[in-house]
């Protein structure tokens, strides 16, 4: 299974070293419609889309860079900003929300001074809110880095992220 | 393992199969554990873990199975236990600290642990041998939850070890394509799935195999069999299970569809956020492609089909179809005006056929019992079954597969088993944020396509949420307006546009400061959006803000008039108040206090103080007498008396 877990990958650091993309690149080389797929495996890499891996993905696609840029905005996946070591997503999903998901999100805001879609400043959290892990039976719920979490309370879900490092 | 040349090949590997795991069966017990994305989540990998080790330490040969989800969601971690000659047995919301006792009393002292078991089947995997069914032990099918149940696309699902291709195979998995490919015309295919009456799941209702015709007349050459794996709905999980809990019924599916149609190429699209679904795709990919059931020559004919899993990047509006396939062609997943539909020209501008995963599920099973079997299933129009997730506040929350023509309130009180905590039911909510909601007055509207859309909601792709009394309707309105603005793709004024006010005009209205003329505006508005959007995403994100004012119209105007959220959901538009009557004074509210608002002493009626009181609702969830209840604020109540 892929891992997000930027923790895993030393590159979520601030250097950015385009050899990783090469790889890739040539994966993909040839194929039909890759652009999403390229971008999916550069963020897997670096941990979001920093500017000079999209100049660099256009110089080698030839796809313009407006086009990348375009496709890396219109989808919710992809990331142009660095984000923290601990990815939180709660779920804000219509089963979550009527059991009391805007509860934990408040919580943890408050917690951690992170508003939705923010990172902490020493990046080590984000906060992200999604809609529907598929899991309605136990919500609400909240997925941190790759763990799933389920019928969440608000301080028990603050306690369990103030014990991760 | 071989490739599988002909239809004996295949007929031969399942005899093999069925074989092996009799003999199987007689040394060693099976154990299955549910370990789909809601097992898991529910701690079935822990639950695994405990029982290999606890297998090892009694040194018991055991078949541990994973399988997916069997759609008791409430239930999770479900494990069952299997020995041969007998029933196979449920244990449900099982902890690790239980394992060792359900194993030294089921598997070493072969007595079922009574206190535990939930539920037998013993018509499981009905080419074993004949079992007798354990005493004083409910079957599946006495079950309130699947007693009212057929399941055609959830077959398989929970039953079946979804990472193993054989397990499909025994269980008549690939007959129906080894029966399409060897014995029949793509004509013949088609017929019988026009015939059926099947109508696309994914919430059109078009007919399939009408679509598939359109797409086999079409000309141009290479043709597409595109799958809609998007399952985005907030509230929906239908696809999901199926994906993770039996794979191959929807590559058997495509394949089937790619023979009628004339195709070689097939495309699952799926949501990024499924990565279990996609593991299990994969692996079942490249097991069908191992046995010839993919790729070139699929069972010695000359027929040829490949399948290719594209990733979704977080984009609802790419469940639609024609921004699906600007999403595979690797562009933003923006949706263009049809016609010309994908069947004339689709991805990569050739003919396309895009279907629902249910859809494609559904298929092999109809090929193989027959288009008239199908039909006797549902009402005249719509056909067959519908999956249903069924969320919300509601008992057996969970996955279903129901007959079309079911009422809503056998599903809800029946199958659902209700609402729960003493709470009165309010609303259902079909078809997600793009359906609409429907009143107590509407549940016994019959649950199929045409129905449900003359009742003021949708069929949808299958979310069914339910909510209770403590849900305010404008909210809940508010919410789906949230989710759908912010998943419109912009590309359309009707959309962008109209979804931002109208979630103006009703955050405007939650919090107090709505007007009468806003329910005009939300109308007008409304109007527009249906009328004008490019696609069904626009056209239909006005449909739950119509519904709940169309049937909870007063309680739009008790936020806009009185000022008053009677559900007490909406900050500022509510105050709490004990009913001395009903009060015991037991003193729960008061230790569930936050603020120290209520006082009184034990067994006399407590009293909330409103000046301190922050209206978090902790004393109304915690009270067991009802005794807290919701009334407008008192400072509004004052203003409302002094203004006139």
């Amino acid at each position: 299974m892929r891992k997000n877990n930027p923790r895993d990958n030393p590159f979520a650091e601030e250097t950015i070293d385009l050899k990783h993309l090469e790889k890739i690149l040539d994966e993909f080389k040839g194929q039909k419609g890759a652009i999403i797929p390229v971008l999916q495996r550069a963020q897997y890499v670096y941990g979001y889309l920093p500017k000079e891996v999209l100049q660099a993905i256009s110089r080698k696609t030839r796809v313009p860079l407006t086009r990348l840029y375009g496709v890396a905005t219109f989808y919710a996946q992809f990331r142009l900003a660095r984000r923290g070591r601990h990815i939180i997503r709660v779920c804000d999903g219509t089963a979550c929300h009527v059991r009391g998901a805007p509860q934990s999100i408040e919580a943890i805001g408050k917690a951690f001074q992170i508003e939705p879609g923010g990172t902490t400043p020493d990046y080590k959290y984000t906060l992200e809110i999604v809609y529907c892990i598929g899991s309605c039976g136990l919500a609400p719920m909240a997925v941190v880095n790759e763990k799933v979490h389920a019928n969440i309370e608000p301080d028990k879900i603050v306690d369990e992220l103030k014990k991760l490092d | 393992m071989p490739r599988l040349n002909s239809p004996k090949d295949l007929a031969d590997t399942r005899l093999h199969i069925r074989q092996i795991c009799r003999e199987q069966h007689t040394v060693s017990p099976f154990i299955y554990v549910g370990m789909g994305t809601c097992g898991i989540a529910a701690g079935a990998g822990e639950v695994e873990q405990t029982i290999q080790k606890e297998l090892s330490a009694h040194q018991i040969d055991a078949e541990v199975i994973p399988v997916g989800c069997a759609g008791m969601c409430a239930r999770e971690p479900l494990v069952d236990i299997q020995l041969a000659g007998k029933p196979r047995i449920t244990y449900a919301n099982v902890k690790p600290s239980e394992i060792p006792e359900i194993i030294t009393e089921h598997i070493i002292n072969g007595n079922i642990l009574t206190k535990k078991a939930y539920a037998q089947l013993p018509e499981h995997r009905h080419w074993l041998e004949k079992k007798s069914a354990a005493e004083n032990l409910p079957s599946y099918h006495e079950l309130p939850f699947y007693s009212k149940q057929i399941r055609i696309a959830l077959k398989n699902c929970g039953m079946i070890n979804p990472e193993s291709i054989d397990d499909y195979i025994s269980q008549d998995g690939y007959r129906a394509l080894s029966k399409a490919v060897t014995g029949m015309s793509q004509e013949e295919i088609i017929t019988e799935i026009k015939d059926s009456g099947l109508r696309g799941r994914g919430g059109a209702g078009f007919l399939t195999g009408v679509k598939w015709e359109f797409c086999y007349l079409a000309k141009g050459q290479p043709k597409f069999v595109i799958c809609n794996a998007d399952e985005g709905d907030p509230g929906a999980f239908m696809d999901r299970s199926v994906l993770e809990g039996d794979p191959h019924s929807l590559l058997e599916g495509m394949t089937i569809a790619g023979y009628a149609i004339g195709a070689q190429e097939g495309y699952i699209y799926c949501r990024a956020e499924y990565p279990l679904a996609i593991e299990r795709l994969k692996k079942a990919i490249s097991q069908a492609e191992q046995y010839g059931l993919l790729g070139s020559n699929i069972l010695g004919t000359n027929f040829h089909f490949n399948l290719h899993i594209k990733e979704g990047a977080g984009a609802f509006v790419c469940g639609e179809e024609t921004a699906l396939m600007a999403s595979i062609e690797g562009r933003r997943g923006e949706p263009r005006p049809r016609p010309p539909f994908p069947a004339v020209s689709g991805l990569w501008e050739k003919p396309s056929n895009v279907n629902n995963v249910k859809s494609y599920a559904m298929t092999p099973q109809i090929i193989l019992n027959g288009s008239n079997w199908f039909k006797g299933m549902g009402t005249e129009r719509s056909t067959g079954t519908a999956v249903f997730a069924l969320t919300g506040n509601i008992k057996n929350t969970g996955l279903i597969e129901v007959p079309m023509g079911i009422t809503l309130r056998e599903i809800i009180y029946e199958i659902g088993g209700g609402i729960p905590k003493k709470k009165k039911f309010k609303a259902v909510q079909t078809g997600g944020p793009l359906g609409g909601c429907l009143p107590e007055t509407a549940l016994d509207t019959p649950v199929d396509f045409d129905s449900l859309t003359a009742a003021g909601a949708t069929m949808g792709s299958g979310g069914m949420i339910v909510v209770d009394q403590d849900t305010c309707m404008v909210e809940f309105a508010r919410y789906f307006l949230t989710f759908a603005s912010a998943e419109s793709c912009g590309k359309c004024v009707p959309c962008r546009l109209g979804g931002q006010r109208l979630l103006e005009i009703l955050t405007r209205i939650t919090q107090g400061g709505g007007t009468l003329d806003d329910l005009e505006e939300i109308q007008y508005i409304s109007e527009n959006m249906r009328a004008a959007s490019l696609c069904a995403l626009g056209q239909l994100t006005p449909g739950p803000v119509m519904a709940s004012l169309r049937f909870f119209r007063e309680e739009y105007e008790a936020h806009i008039v009185d000022k008053y959220c009677p559900a007490g959901v909406c900050k500022g538009l509510y105050s709490y108040e004990i009913l001395e009557i009903q009060c015991r004074g037991c003193g729960l509210c008061i230790k569930s206090c936050p603020s120290g608002a209520i006082t009184g002493s034990k067994k006399e009626p407590h009293v909330i103080d409103q000046r301190k009181c922050i209206q978090c609702g902790a004393c109304y969830d915690v009270c067991n007498l009802e005794a807290i209840t919701v009334i407008p604020k008192l400072e509004t109540i004052e203003e409302i008396r002094t203004n006139n």
